[in-house]
């Protein structure tokens, strides 16, 4: 068994953010964090209160991220957002929809409402059709959207997750019916479309900020605190290594 | 019992695919080629039943004489046609082949055609939605980029294509998405370790 210098610096690095993560996690139990202000994120909490009060729609598109891809994170950390968020809006006169790309994350969603619903006490709300398979393929997911955001009284669109250029197609429609809502995405071509044609766009790993900005809990707050620190110690890792190698020592 | 259970199992799945990957040894490794296996072939059962999910949804908008009822039709007996050709013939059958290029390659590439006027009109409406530094920046990049790529007709703009598109290209686009990659991978890891510590479930379970 041999373990090379890029397996164990990786190691090194997982086992420094697992204990970040624990004992960060355990501090923002007793003392929660203060994030700075995300813009687009504050206009979400403003239009989702908007939809209860309108008993209008809230839908969420997961992206088409599968369980076993580089791209679930995405997945899972809108999955995160959307149980927090159901679970404020399960009383409205229309109940949420997820759609998504990928039949694992179409069970999850079902999954993650249900779960919503259950905590919410209004289990009798739930349907099973609120977790949609939209398509298999990255445009006939972003077909399945049209009819949803036009036909069934959506007021809020919140698209996030893994999604490619099909992201251009989505938010054209998110805009074309003046639906209100945020975009996300883990991947770049979706990041510089939903810049260009989202009403919200995050760009960057703000996508993994959502379960923190919508109360998730003390872990997703450590969580983000955690990727900080590493992040600079990164950077400092980085300019160290070039300033060494410039100066011949490396 | 199913609060704790499938939270361990998912915690220690996650611990083992994770140890086979950094500790090389024979039995770590074997071990986590089974599950990842168990995990594509968990996949491919979720096909069906997203199929079915879609079926069931498509019905009840039948069933309900909701609007635009006509697509969900099209829908239905397209997708009890192609399973029944499937069946009988046999997915490499050119019947089937010729469903796939006939009908979904160039719905698909259509749809990818339509790309562009989308882009175009978002790149509009985005000075008239945010009218902020950001936006002109991003814009006036994309100006460059276009001018720096395309034929020009009559003449070159000079240093376009040897000097200002290449330093946009190759030193700010790679700086930032680089930048922007390290975020993203950053987070993935620490979803991933949420997971692992079981404080987040993506697969439901108060």
């Amino acid at each position: 068994m041999t373990l090379n210098l890029v397996g164990f610096s990786a190691m090194l690095f997982t086992a420094l953010s697992a204990a970040l993560l624990a004992g960060l996690t355990l501090w923002r139990r007793k003392k929660p964090a203060v994030f700075r202000r995300i813009s687009s994120l504050e206009r979400l909490r403003e239009s989702v209160g908007l939809a209860v009060e309108k008993g209008l729609r809230l839908h969420f598109a997961l992206g088409r991220a599968g369980m076993v891809s580089q791209h679930s994170a995405a997945s899972f950390s809108a999955l995160s957002m959307t149980r927090e968020i159901a679970e404020k809006v399960s009383a409205s006169d229309y109940p949420p929809i997820a759609t998504s790309g990928d039949p694992a994350l179409t069970i999850l969603s079902q999954d993650i409402l249900y779960t919503a619903y259950e905590r919410a006490g209004a289990l009798n709300r739930y349907s099973v059709s609120s977790g949609r398979l939209g398509g298999l393929t990255p445009f006939s997911y972003a077909s399945a959207e049209f009819p949803v955001i036009r036909d069934e009284r959506v007021l809020v669109n919140i698209a996030a997750g893994n999604f490619g250029v099909e992201a251009s197609l989505i938010s054209d429609a998110a805009n074309r019916e003046q639906t209100l809502g945020l975009a996300a995405a883990d991947t770049l071509p979706a990041q510089a479309i939903f810049f260009a044609s989202a009403a919200d766009p995050l760009i960057g790993e703000e996508i993994f900020a959502l379960g923190a900005y919508s109360d998730a809990g003390a872990a997703h707050e450590a969580s983000l605190q955690a990727q900080d620190i590493l992040r600079w110690l990164l950077i400092f890792l980085m300019v160290g290594g070039a300033v060494l190698k410039a100066m011949g020592l490396l | 019992m199913n609060k704790i259970l499938s939270p361990a199992i998912a915690i220690a799945v996650g611990i083992l695919v994770l140890l086979g990957y950094f500790f090389p040894a024979p039995l770590l490794v074997n071990l986590r080629r089974v599950l990842v296996q168990w995990a594509v072939i968990l996949s491919g059962i979720a096909v069906f039943i997203g199929i079915f999910n879609l079926f069931i949804v498509h019905i009840g908008k039948l069933r309900s004489r909701e609007k635009n009822r006509g697509y969900s039709l099209v829908l239905v007996l397209s997708l009890f046609l192609t399973f029944a050709l499937g069946i009988l013939l046999g997915t490499d059958h050119p019947i089937l082949k010729g469903l796939f290029d006939g009908i979904i390659l160039p719905a698909e590439k259509s749809l990818m055609a339509l790309l562009a006027v989308t882009l175009l009109y978002a790149a509009v409406r985005l000075l008239r939605q945010r009218r902020d530094l950001m936006s002109i920046v991003f814009l006036a990049t994309a100006l460059i980029l276009f001018l720096g790529s395309a034929p020009m007709p009559f003449f070159e703009i000079p240093m376009m294509r040897d000097v200002v598109r290449p330093m946009i290209v190759n030193f700010l686009a790679v700086g930032g998405a680089r930048g922007i990659l390290i975020g993203v991978g950053l987070g993935t890891l620490l979803t991933g370790l949420r997971i692992l510590f079981g404080v987040d479930r993506p697969y439901g379970g108060k």
